[in-house]
């Protein structure tokens, strides 16, 4: 594969495993608490909603919204490749959590884009063994 | 909580020797010239120094080394720029209780020219869920509470200019900031664009700086160099270091805590106060914490900055050195709004003075409004 055009995510803490194994295969898993029923982001050994430890891991729809948004027009990381103007993004998941992304396939042109509009993940492959999670309009 | 009121004094502030672009002088120089400048401010000694609080590069530990003393009492709170705010909570107590008897809270940051610097923490949750996506800097995060908070509400990027138009008003008046042109939303608005909503306007300088702030119980503060500007409250609070983690995106649950904590202790209300010191890495930053601290309700922070109310000659002056934005930002800017409130509390401002400056409110975050310190401060017990 060529070199991604991105920082490749590290270091892969132990706890955060299950939700790195599941982008591989083109899964959006989310630790779920087994107690309270609520999922969380990011994976942590601990419920922050009920104190919980007993937690398990669901697969995603891999719906939501675009909770906010920022317009990148430079670079802010020197491994970050990728052509400005592009999209910061803050994801709300159906599931309820929110995560950090970048919003692709749409103009990246404040006029464009808006808070709550729907979402759907894709997933970008950045090696043989790491894939991450990417959002765009939903169709 | 309340009987800590006025129990300890600002007796010494200053900066160091130069700020703005200091490549010939190494963070351990900052911390120095501040401190030395500071106790002598106060008319004290560095030996008289028991209690040392610093945040960031150095530890409490090695200012002691430098500085040829050996503190009884140190702190080494470090949740971003707010930090130093919050150690002058932390100071008043060990000082109350006798732990230490002169405490020194310093800050030295070569933030613009990097002499020494070295970055290292545990990079594990950003490396895996914000890196890849190409976050990096606080512009690229703060955006997002600002994005949102015009979604919510409908303020606009011109609303978000005016503070800074009004904090260069400020800059204007102080022969210490770095930019004293004057600025109008126009400027603002066609400056560079770098990460939407901000363009570089929107954004805070990054210098090289120092500043120390001295304290003393109000018993042995009377005996000192200059009025003492009292400590009548002090109030902490964090809720989370990334964004995503925040409970509600535009409100700071931090900045709220350490609010109530700091109103509480002082005994005052939002109305009692005629000059505000605010945390102003971004434009949106001031609005947001006079909504959280519960000046207005959320959404009218930005009614604040007209002309005639923030700025020079304004009802309530707000960042009167020219703040984060025009004044200096090293990047831990918490030690400046602290030296600015005693200044004025002191009535030494010259041009920029607060006429009657009576309670002085310094409010700052850490992080993303991830950690906040609140302190009301004025020259009376």
């Amino acid at each position: 594969m060529e070199t991604p055009n991105r920082p490749i995510p590290q270091p892969i803490t132990p706890e955060a495993r299950p939700y790195w194994d599941g982008l591989k295969e083109g899964k959006l898993m989310l630790p779920k608490c087994e107690d309270c029923g609520k999922a969380f982001f990011y994976p942590r050994v601990f419920c922050p909603f009920c104190s919980s430890r007993r937690i398990s891991w669901i697969q995603a729809s891999g719906k939501g919204k675009l909770y906010s948004f920022e317009i990148a027009y430079q670079n802010f990381n020197p491994a970050y490749k990728i052509k400005p103007p592009y999209i910061f993004a803050m994801i709300e998941l159906d599931e309820g959590p929110h995560m950090m992304s970048n919003l692709i396939n749409i103009d990246p042109d404040p006029k464009v884009v808006k808070c709550d509009m729907p979402v759907e993940v894709v997933f970008e492959k950045l090696t043989d063994e790491m894939a991450i999670p990417l959002f765009q309009p939903a169709k | 909580m309340k009987e800590l009121r006025s129990t300890v004094c600002i007796v010494g502030v200053d900066e160091s020797d130069e700020i703005g672009t200091v490549p010939h002088k190494s963070q351990l120089t900052l911390h120095l010239e501040a401190i030395h400048n500071a106790v002598r401010d106060a008319g004290l000694k560095i030996s008289d120094v028991d209690g040392i609080f610093t945040a960031g590069q150095h530890s409490p530990a090695l200012l002691g080394e430098a500085l040829g003393i050996s503190p009884r009492y140190i702190d080494g709170t470090s949740v971003g720029g707010c930090s130093f705010i919050i150690m002058v909570g932390h100071a008043l107590l060990a000082l109350h209780h006798g732990l230490c008897d002169v405490a020194v809270v310093s800050h030295g940051e070569s933030g613009r020219s990097q002499v020494g610097v070295t970055r290292s923490r545990d990079t594990a949750l950003s490396g895996q869920y914000e890196i890849p996506y190409g976050f990096g800097p606080a512009p690229t995060n703060f955006g997002m509470i600002t994005t949102r908070h015009m979604h919510e509400y409908g303020t606009t990027l011109e609303q978000w200019a005016q503070v800074a138009v009004s904090t260069r008003q400020w800059a204007a008046l102080n022969p210490k900031a770095r930019f004293r042109d004057p600025l109008t939303i126009e400027d603002v608005l066609k400056s560079r664009p770098v990460c939407y909503p901000f363009n570089l306007l929107n954004i805070c300088l990054v210098t090289d700086a120092g500043g120390a702030v001295v304290l003393t119980r109000a018993d042995r503060a009377k005996s000192c160099a200059k009025k003492p500007v009292y400590i009548w409250g002090a109030g902490e609070g964090s809720e989370h270091v990334s964004v995503s983690q925040m409970h509600n995106l535009t409100f700071s649950e931090a900045t709220r805590k350490s609010g109530e904590k700091a109103f509480a202790m002082a005994g005052v209300t939002h109305k009692d106060f005629n000059h505000i010191m605010l945390y102003d890495a971004f434009t949106s930053g001031p609005p947001i914490m006079l909504e959280s601290l519960g000046f207005c309700k959320p959404g009218e922070g930005v009614y604040f900055f007209e002309e005639g109310k923030s700025t020079p000659g304004g009802t309530l002056p707000i960042n009167t050195n020219g703040g984060g934005l025009s004044y200096t930002h090293s990047g831990m800017y918490g030690i400046f709004p602290i030296i600015e409130a005693t200044r004025q509390q002191r009535g030494e401002c010259g041009a920029r003075q607060v006429p009657n400056a009576k309670i002085s409110l310094v409010n700052g975050m850490g992080g993303m409004l991830s950690a906040a310190g609140t302190l009301v401060l004025s020259n009376e017990p």
